[in-house]
């Protein structure tokens, strides 16, 4: 990959709180914040760190399915609601499934590389709750390639196809070291979540995690191989981050510290209608990871915490594999060591995850890059985690269905 | 005739009732999954759902379609699988609309009893009242196209009488369904003398069929859900006759009801659950009892005056709670019947004295809701109930003595042979009244 020809940075970044069963203030049957509500909290969250919308040029918003959650399209003309200062100015939206997050940010830093803006404003959104997981599994099967796999599919599609990933690692490698490396997983998630008061899982209390991860999977009701807890919630929220160039940091009045710096980005495509060679491996996941280490001239050595694309237990174990801290089969030892812990030697997903924290699928990649500069800039609260100097880098794997649209991002705290 | 034989054309009578309405739902959901096994392709499934209520029937085809809805949300994995063959079905949305089309397109909902003439099964879900099951059952039977079986959901009339009284020579079971049926797992099966052994196992299949539990009853007037439901309500009716002089009708309904639930940790209070059944309920179910069980005092003057009174209990046609002997707003206890004064005295005023009174329930106090879902619950009961029974105030006693009488009419119903073991009393309050034990325990020996 080419070496970028200017320097992009992201700052100001913001999450709503992750709403859906588990919250406290979650009530299935009470009128909840619309999609236009999550998209103008975050996106004026954002607003007021940059010294408002007249500061952005541009504005990016990434979203799967608000067509059918929400009956919504046409969601570029949404970035306008956000601020009357952003009306008549380009927005544009993004979708790649769960990897439409991570579309939404390399879109908007292609924007600053070209030149044709110096501030975009990049929102990602999704609000799930409007029908029940049932229905949900539908719409999010539409991440899948519909005319070839959904009607041999299962009720709970998404999950199912994990499972299958897990049935298959199960077989190669064995099942029980990896059931527990999942329950760590959970642990560890539901751990990191309750840290952090915006996460959906902030409220768990459940005082044995591991035993609860250790669930049998009940294939009558749900899928083969997975529980509910090796499952990420239906979550909705949206975050936002403004992607910008050094002219539009100082534009907004920011200090470098303010920012982190993206080192280098992969951004990689898999055919949809063509099934995972190896189900025990996230291909397209290791290309993308590969491509911005590449990008960013970085080795593993010099990543200190990751966020990953846990939409199931099953997708962090062969994350950690994909990325190269674990070899292949080896992912559960990583895991069952402490290694990827908030103690351990690279914290994983230091605000819950998408297990922990949510999954505002279309959202998703906005939040992880959000995460990582309250990490990198030490506002992470709670949470914060210390980013060794020796390790001063992060990264963010994106993944969008069944390891289809995968971006992944390497940063590091600017100077 | 096979199961699916018999199932293919049934008919319930009494079918938008609160029992008949959830015995239809059970039935047709059985009856649409055996139509969509291809080995029944040929057979035409038929249901008819009988009712004298042209609007009570309206409601029941709304209440059909949310619970079908409900239950195939809960199987789209088995669904997914029925329907496998068909392409045109393939979103869980569209499998789960197909679903409830199938269930909905065998019930044929009417008022008129003669379409119970061609059926296999017929199931009688009407009011407990002994003459006019008698005529219905003899009138499908005279009538009948067919040698019908016959299921019957009296919770306390004897079947041999019913049997012999509508000519059914041994075609009548009693198969008594908890309410509501759709959610309480418990069938209690009642053999009459004569009731056919084939007949018996159909039931069995059929309840099992349903994941129902199943718990034997002998033949005596009550079995052994209300032969025990009623005496534990009788002793409930007279510990407020014995408190009443000194603290007054609705104060001691309040705390009997009040000791009932929060220090038994039961669903609800015991008035409450009079009031659910519907007062006149109860007063048929005792007059059926007493008229039989000759040894047993098994009347309630209080239930007697309130019933005539006109103060019932039990549900308008919504579902929504009837007042009773207390006052609900929003589905809530909110005040009691002060028979005294004919008017309900609201809660606000009675509870903070009688709390007073009573004294706090142990410090290990849980609501029976979180209680049910206690993975060591027999553990926690154990301290729950030492600390209980170590307490001296008024509460504590009252509870005590509540739950001795309950484990005394469990071990009566035994020892007079309704209940063939200790372990099916209990089981029936397990699962036919959701109770977080049984009444036969050692928690206050």
């Amino acid at each position: 990959m080419k070496k970028s020809r200017r320097k992009v940075f992201m700052t100001a970044g913001y999450h709503t709180v992750a709403l859906g069963t588990g919250r406290k203030e979650f009530n299935p049957k009470k009128p909840r914040p619309g999609l236009e509500d999550y998209i103008r909290e975050a996106g004026q969250g954002t607003l007021k760190q940059i010294g408002g919308g007249k500061n952005v040029d541009e504005g990016v918003i990434s979203n799967i399915m608000a067509a059918r959650f929400n009956r919504q399209g046409n969601l570029a003309a949404l970035i306008p609601a956000i601020d009357e200062s952003l009306r008549w100015k380009p927005a544009t939206r993004v979708e790649g499934a769960c990897g439409s997050g991570g579309l939404g940010l390399v879109t908007a830093v292609k924007s600053v590389l070209a030149g044709t803006a110096e501030v975009v404003l990049t929102v990602g959104v999704e609000v799930q709750n409007t029908v029940k997981a049932i229905y949900g599994a539908d719409i999010l099967a539409g991440a899948g390639w519909y005319r070839g796999e959904r009607k041999g599919g299962h009720a709970y599609f998404f999950p199912s196809l994990f499972s299958d990933r897990a049935g298959a690692y199960f077989e190669k490698y064995g099942r029980d070291r990896t059931r527990r490396a999942f329950a760590r997983w959970y642990r560890n998630a539901i751990e990191n979540a309750r840290l952090c008061e915006t996460a959906q899982e902030f409220h768990n209390a459940c005082e044995d995690l591991e035993a609860l991860g250790l669930t049998e999977p009940n294939p009558r009701a749900f899928v083969d191989h997975l529980n509910v807890y090796d499952c990420s919630k239906v979550s909705d929220a949206a975050a936002a981050i403004a992607v910008v160039s050094e002219e539009g940091l100082d534009r907004c009045g920011l200090a470098k510290r303010d920012a982190v710096e993206v080192l280098g980005w992969g951004q990689v495509e898999a055919d949809l209608t063509i099934p995972p060679a190896d189900l025990t491996e996230l291909e397209t996941s290791r290309r993308a990871v590969e491509r911005a280490l590449g990008a960013a001239g970085a080795g593993l050595g010099e990543i200190g915490t990751v966020e990953c694309h846990d939409c199931f237990t099953i997708s962090g174990l062969l994350s950690v594999e994909a990325i190269g801290f674990a070899g292949p089969g080896e992912g559960p030892d990583y895991i069952l060591e402490g290694k990827t812990s908030r103690q351990g030697e690279i914290p994983f997903n230091t605000s819950g995850g998408l297990i922990g924290w949510g999954h505002p699928t279309g959202g998703t990649g906005v939040r992880q890059a959000v995460t990582v500069w309250q990490q990198l800039t030490d506002r992470a609260g709670k949470w914060q985690v210390k980013v060794p100097s020796k390790r001063p880098y992060a990264l963010s794997v994106n993944m969008g269905g069944n390891d289809k649209t995968v971006v992944a991002v390497v940063y590091r705290r600017a100077d | 005739m096979d199961y699916a034989d018999r199932l293919e054309n049934v008919a319930v009578l009494g079918a938008a009732g609160k029992m008949g309405s959830g015995i239809v739902l059970l039935t047709a959901m059985e009856m649409a999954d055996l139509s969509l096994d291809p080995a029944n392709k040929s057979r035409a499934f038929a249901l008819h759902a009988v009712d004298i209520s042209e609007k009570a029937l309206s409601g029941l085809m709304r209440y059909l379609r949310d619970q079908v809805r409900r239950s195939a949300e809960k199987k789209t994995v088995w669904l997914r699988s029925v329907y496998a063959e068909r392409s045109d079905l393939v979103e869980n949305e569209e499998i789960i609309g197909q679903y409830i089309e199938d269930v909905l397109g065998l019930v044929r909902p009417t008022t008129r009893v003669e379409a119970a003439y061609g059926a296999g099964v017929v199931f009688e879900a009407i009011n407990e009242n002994l003459e006019l099951k008698v005529r219905l059952l003899g009138q499908v039977r005279a009538n009948g196209s067919r040698e019908a079986w016959f299921l019957t959901n009296t919770s306390s009339i004897p079947i041999h009488e019913l049997d012999e009284k509508a000519g059914l020579s041994g075609r009548l079971i009693g198969f008594h369904f908890y309410n509501p049926p759709a959610v309480q797992k418990l069938v209690e099966l009642i053999r009459g003398g004569t009731t056919r052994p084939e007949l018996a196992d159909f039931a069995v299949q059929y309840a099992k069929k349903l994941r129902k539990s199943v718990v034997p009853s002998r033949d005596v007037a009550g079995f052994i859900g209300n032969g025990h439901f009623m005496r534990d309500l009788l002793h409930a009716v007279s510990e407020v006759e014995r408190l009443s002089p000194d603290l007054g009708f609705a104060d001691s309904v309040y705390m009997i009801n009040r000791v009932s639930q929060d220090f038994l940790i039961r669903p609800m209070g015991i008035f409450q659950l009079a009031d659910y059944v519907g007062l006149d309920v109860c007063q048929s179910i005792l007059r059926v009892m007493s008229e039989r069980l000759s040894a047993a005092r098994l009347r309630s003057p209080l239930v007697d005056n309130l019933v005539a009174m006109g103060i019932t209990g039990g549900q308008y046609a919504d579902g929504s709670q009837k007042d009773g002997i207390l006052k609900y707003e929003r589905g809530r206890p909110a005040g009691i019947f002060d028979p005294a004064r004919k008017a309900y005295v609201p809660l606000t005023e009675i509870a903070p004295r009688c709390d007073e009174r009573l004294g706090a329930p142990p410090s290990a106090a849980k609501p029976w809701k979180n209680v049910i879902q206690i993975a060591d619950r027999a553990g926690y009961l154990d301290g729950y109930f030492r600390e209980l029974g170590a307490m001296k105030t008024l509460g504590a006693e009252l509870a005590k003595a509540y739950g001795r009488r309950a484990k005394e009419i469990g071990l009566g119903l035994v020892k007079d042979g309704v209940a063939d073991r200790e372990d099916d009393v209990n089981t029936v309050f397990l699962t036919g009244f959701y109770h977080a034990y049984g009444p036969v325990n050692r928690y206050f020996d």
